[in-house]
């Protein structure tokens, strides 16, 4: 398979800070990669420089042969690279309808713009419903989305980042905020959601049964570089891994907390 | 929101109550009328502007702009009815914004209204140093027909009203369908969260700008009406406290419905000239004090009356 997402030399400084430290990643198409690291490791950053929120420092992004590099988000999205947030990007004074059908509304108005959409043929209003019913949404249908609970306001933000057709979706922490029993739910919805349209899935999260669950690959974060990359089973095994981002003492040595 | 049809109802509804009121209204009324509706274009403009999250303390600008523009362009271009003044101040207005909104479009709170601010005192500078503009005097305005007819026959004499009243149809109604459009929707989730709108895949900054140049076009037609009803314009068109003024109207009436600005500045009309009548030495401090009122009693203006009620009633 041919790689989607290419990032070469990816870095970004905050004055001292480097939280993105030459980044070489390269993401297949079809392929559900899991971002894994403590707090700090970068991995909102690599989200946030692929999709244009951050300017890097230096380094290239290619998305699907395309330099993307320094590209404002919205013309990225345009492009079928998509995200949704850690922190619910939702529009608080509309109804949970609304918000997607705002999305939709953006889409339609561009549909030469984007490269692919959830509209078809059809109206906004209609796929709205549609999305509204197949994540569960229906119930909050009219209710403001500043009074939806966490769990479907984050359910509501990833649905709206899939009002334009996804090639890739990046998913910040889908799962932060969602009850420990709702989180197998939630990523099932999700990925079933888009499971028919293969669409590429990069997901940052914490719960590494969540992780093991999902993915056929991770990436493992720690202080804006890659320690670890390859099949979940080996990355969890990796000494670093264990060391820094599952926070497991090592063989032999002092605790480490 | 109410529905579409329900609001072209009910403006239809005002529209021919204002029009058939006309021949009994006393000529001081008619005029009042007339410079609230010429206001409440202005503040229609707000509406849409604070519905994106955005409050211009410089509207005094395109009001100014659509003033000027109806009387210049009547003398060189040797336009008679008023009609096409009018047209033409909106025009003339739109134009401007097209050109300052590239710099305003990029600002948000504050620094968009100081901005605003700064651009309109500018025309005012210039409108004050400009001789054959007439400095600080101005100049006299006066449309020969009204859609063709005589000011002064029998059914002219009512002419700027009725062109006021139509094109304050219009504009509300316009302004009431837009924002049910896609394009239009876009206005509260820019209010509410620009990275969103951005990461949908919309350039919010073109969004404003084009909401700079609807909020313009909408002044520019009531600045043309001003002065046309007036029979004269000067630069206090586009000094502060006009744009102050503007704003004292949008929040006084509130932003939930297009045809609250109307409401709002008949209301302010009909205050002042009581208050002037009445207090002539202290009609501020009523006006100041009304102002502080709304914003107590009524945080989200006058309209939210209706609103509220509406509630009430199970």
């Amino acid at each position: 398979m041919s790689a989607i997402l290419q990032t070469t030399g990816l870095t970004r400084t905050f004055g001292a800070v480097t939280a993105a430290n030459a980044l070489d990643v390269s993401i297949e198409a079809g392929s559900v990669v899991g971002l894994i690291g403590g707090n700090g490791a970068g991995k909102t950053t690599f989200i946030n420089l692929v999709t244009g929120y951050l300017k890097p420092t230096s380094g290239k992004v290619h998305f699907d042969g395309l330099d993307i590099t320094g590209q404002p988000p919205r013309l990225i999205t345009r492009l079928g690279l998509c995200r949704s947030f850690q922190i619910p990007q939702v529009f608080d004074s509309l109804t949970a309808y609304e918000n997607l059908l705002v999305g939709l509304g953006i889409v339609s108005l561009g549909r030469k713009a984007f490269v692919g959409s959830a509209l078809g043929r059809q109206a906004p209003e209609a796929v709205a419903e549609e999305m509204l019913q197949r994540f569960r949404l229906g119930p909050y249908r009219d209710q403001l989305a500043s009074t939806l609970p966490e769990g479907v306001r984050k359910l509501l933000d990833i649905a709206m980042a899939l009002a334009v057709k996804p090639r890739i979706l990046l998913l910040d922490e889908p799962t932060s905020g969602v009850s420990a029993d709702e989180k197998f739910t939630l990523m099932d919805l999700v990925l079933e959601a888009i499971r028919a349209e293969g669409v590429t899935v990069l997901f940052v999260e914490h719960d590494m049964d969540v992780v093991r669950r999902y993915v056929q690959r991770i990436l493992a974060f720690y202080e804006g570089r890659i320690i670890a990359d390859g099949d979940p089973a080996e990355v969890m095994a990796h000494p670093d891994v264990r060391r820094y981002v599952v926070g497991e003492a090592p063989r032999g040595g002092e605790g480490s907390c | 929101m109410t529905s579409p049809r329900r609001t072209v109802q009910g403006l239809a509804v005002t529209l021919l109550v204002v029009g058939v009121a006309a021949p009994f209204l006393p000529k001081w009324a008619g005029f009042l009328v007339t410079i609230a509706i010429a206001k409440a274009l202005v503040a229609l403009g707000l509406l849409l502007l604070m519905r994106t999250g955005l409050v211009s303390f410089g509207q005094g600008l395109y009001f100014a702009i659509g003033a000027y523009s109806a009387g210049v362009g009547a003398e060189t271009l040797k336009i008679t009815d008023a009609v096409p003044m009018v047209l033409l101040g909106a025009l003339a207005a739109g134009l401007v914004a097209a050109v300052v909104g590239v710099l305003l479009a990029r600002y948000r709170t504050i620094f968009f209204a100081m901005l605003s601010l700064a651009f309109s005192m500018i025309l005012y500078g210039l409108l004050v140093k400009s001789s054959a503009l007439g400095s600080t005097d101005g100049f006299n305005v006066a449309a020969r027909t009204v859609f063709g007819l005589d000011p002064a026959g029998p059914i002219g004499r009512f002419g700027i009203y009725g062109l006021a009243a139509l094109v304050a149809f219009l504009g509300a109604v316009g302004v009431d369908r837009y924002l049910r459009t896609h394009l239009g929707r876009l206005a509260p989730a820019i209010k509410d969260n620009e990275l969103r709108v951005e990461y949908m895949g919309a350039s919010v900054r073109n969004v404003v700008h084009l909401h700079l140049v609807i909020a313009a076009v909408l002044a520019g037609a009531g600045g043309a009406l001003t002065a046309l009803a007036v029979g004269h314009v000067d630069p206090e068109t586009a000094y502060w406290t006009t744009s102050g003024e503007f704003v004292f109207v949008a929040i006084l009436s509130g932003t939930s419905s297009v045809a609250a600005p109307f409401a709002g500045a008949l209301i302010l009309e009909l205050l002042r000239s009581f208050a002037y009548e009445h207090a002539p030495n202290t009609w501020q401090l009523v006006m100041g004090s009304v102002m502080l009122a709304v914003i107590l009693f009524l945080p989200e203006g006058l309209w939210s009356v209706f609103r509220r009620r509406r509630k009430a009633t199970p």
